[in-house]
């Protein structure tokens, strides 16, 4: 059996999801996880480094790629208290397969730490089909000992896109919106984190009020809303010096900013006179243009990932439906025709898909349709889900979840409509933006 | 064999031209005329906020407190995805027509508001053009357009907490609100 199946599994899921109108039941469970051993990786020596021994990160790598495969959906880590063969260094390129096979495990992940003289450490990952008893990928990390862990999400990416024919997703990043307190006295704070919720920090104090964070596609920026000031516009973030930003002297509330792929233009919306229009601006030479005209709200725009085409939403025809344009404003043409609002807009990396927000019936969903606004399937329902945001890879959707009650956070679903589950938090949470993988 | 990869990156400082000189903004749109709408005071009986009891002798002229107790509140309500200004609305406005004009050197910003069932980029627009739906209002009443500015909250800052139809509606507002001199 080939390991290699994975990919047959998610493309089905369209067709799945065709007979069930609107919306998919997420609980359907089409999929059987992988079964797949992460034993800790073996210390390639006996040293230690600042981020500890060589043992110590052997075992807290294995714990984080079993975490990140985990939460795929499409394997399931057998517990190491089921294992009946330990890994030492000679097992990593030799493993013992008739006893992996005993405990049905389908793939195995094993690996080395080694400190390096310099104090830094080479994480060597390797990859096998237990039951064909061959190789499915090596690669090994050099990094600094407190990088071990991007090491680990790296061999976890080379995993996952071995055995899914998909790019990987987990050496990446999440900036969102943290929040806490009532309704009416509400702090937000921009943070950070990787995409398994480790190594968060806030990057704003809570002193001003602050909105929809996205990363420019070089990930050391961040653009985002402020009302520093009273002045509600749009700002930049330099992550490596902390320095924020003002983007030009527009005297109107700018605000919804985006990248575009280049990194070269920001696109936003401004309310001029009560007016909200699409615009423009190039980060080099300043120049503002101006992308839609007439009395409309015209909002939430994003980049094709070849930057040719703008999706955005308009109430122009009389609510709000999601409209695609090309990049210099032309062409403008009407793709959503569902029931109810579409909102929200999100250009999947791939280009397959655009995630939005669906208004209807009191209540909120995050969808996904093709760009031509054909294929429209509902993955979420909630109180109040929307903001949309696409993992690098294309494959998961990130959004926020609002209860009734006023709190928020982060939850995720495969574009398949599957594995929907709660982001971890330390406060309440919106507004999420993911980073492309990391260089 | 492993293969060596570069050390991966420390974050790398980035500065993107930002800083941006002055641009020169689209001519300004004339938001459309609220337009007129028979008065349905009974279709709308939603609670105001307290007001300040009149001639009590501890407010200010030409403050806030003197503003709600003079005219009866400092907040005019929309219905849901709205921007149209209600008879009960025009009245509350006429009345801030009437004491800007008796305190010509107070300038107030118009604040706009949205409830929260709508997504977050579209109520900040949406309060962009309730606060100058209130704005224009003004305005048409002969007050200088020199002392009123606007600003859209969106959803970000209700005036009550609340999930339901009730707290809603009076979280779809626009206040005037006296600037700080």
């Amino acid at each position: 059996m080939r390991l290699i199946l994975f990919t047959a599994a998610l493309f089905a899921a369209p067709a799945f999801a065709q007979s069930a109108p609107l919306r998919v039941d997420i609980n359907a469970g089409l999929m059987q996880p992988m079964p797949i051993a992460v034993p800790a990786f073996a210390p390639g020596n006996g040293a230690s480094t600042e981020a500890g021994t060589t043992t110590q990160i052997g075992e807290r790598a294995a714990q984080v790629i079993a975490n990140d495969l985990k939460s795929s959906g499409l394997f399931r880590p057998l517990d190491p208290a089921a294992y009946t063969t330990t890994v030492g260094i000679d097992d990593v390129l030799k493993p013992d397969f008739p006893a992996w096979r005993t405990i049905a495990a389908q793939a195995l992940v094993t690996g080395t730490v080694t400190a390096n003289p310099d104090g830094g450490i080479t994480l060597a990952c390797y990859a096998y089909d237990v039951f064909a008893g061959a190789e499915i990928a090596r690669q090994g990390f050099v990094t600094t000992a407190a990088g071990w862990r991007r090491a680990a999400h790296k061999c976890a990416d080379l995993v996952y896109s071995r055995l899914t024919g998909e790019s990987g997703y987990f050496d990446s990043r999440i900036v969102y919106v943290s929040e806490t307190g009532t309704r009416t006295k509400r702090i937000k704070r921009l943070a950070i984190m990787d995409q398994d919720g480790a190594g968060h920090r806030f990057l704003t104090s809570g002193q001003n009020l602050v909105l929809t964070p996205r990363f420019a596609p070089g990930q050391q920026t961040i653009t985002y809303m402020s009302f520093e000031n009273n002045r509600p516009r749009v700002w930049i973030y330099t992550l490596g010096s902390g320095r924020q930003e003002a983007v030009g002297q527009f005297s109107a509330m700018t605000f919804a900013p985006r990248f575009s792929p280049d990194g070269q233009n920001l696109v936003f919306s401004m309310a001029v006179g009560g007016n909200t229009d699409i615009y423009r601006f190039n980060l080099a030479t300043r120049s503002t243009t101006r992308l839609t005209s007439g009395p409309g709200i015209d909002t939430s725009p994003s980049y094709s990932p070849d930057g040719t085409k703008i999706v955005f939403e308009s109430d122009r025809g009389g609510s709000q439906q999601l409209y695609v344009m090309n990049a210099d404003g032309s062409g403008q043409s009407r793709i959503s025709f569902g029931e109810g609002r579409s909102a929200s807009p999100v250009w999947s990396p791939r280009g397959d898909y655009i995630a939005f927000t669906r208004m209807g019936g009191g209540r909120f969903g995050v969808g996904v349709m093709r760009p031509d606004g054909s294929g429209e399937r509902l993955l979420t329902n909630g109180f109040q889900d929307e903001s949309p945001a696409w993992s690098p890879n294309g494959r998961v959707i990130l959004f926020a979840r609002g209860d009734r009650s006023g709190r928020s956070g982060l939850w995720s679903v495969d574009i398949s409509g599957l594995n929907e589950r709660r982001i971890a938090t330390p406060l309440d949470a919106s507004d999420p933006a993911w980073s492309p993988l990391l260089p | 064999m492993t293969r060596h990869l570069p050390k991966l990156p420390l974050l790398t400082l980035v500065l993107l031209a930002a800083a941006c000189a002055p641009k020169k903004p689209p001519a300004e749109l004339q938001a459309p005329p609220a337009t007129a709408r028979p008065e349905t005071p009974a279709a709308a009986p939603m609670d105001r906020p307290a007001t300040v009891e009149t001639g009590a002798s501890s407010i200010v002229p030409g403050s806030q407190d003197d503003l709600r107790a003079q005219t009866g509140g400092d907040t005019v309500l929309f219905a849901y995805d709205s921007y149209e200004l209600d008879g009960e609305a025009r009245a509350t406005l006429l009345k801030h027509a009437t004491w800007l004009r008796a305190n010509p050197n107070v300038r107030v910003t118009l604040e706009g508001h949205c409830d929260e069932r709508g997504t977050r980029e579209y109520n900040l627009a949406l309060g962009d053009r309730r606060a100058n739906s209130a704005k224009n209002f003004l305005a048409t009443q002969g007050i200088d357009v020199a002392r009123l500015s606007t600003i859209s909250y969106g959803k970000e800052k209700p005036a009550v907490d609340g999930a339901d139809e009730a707290a809603y509606a009076r979280n779809r507002r626009a206040v005037t609100m006296v600037m700080s001199r």
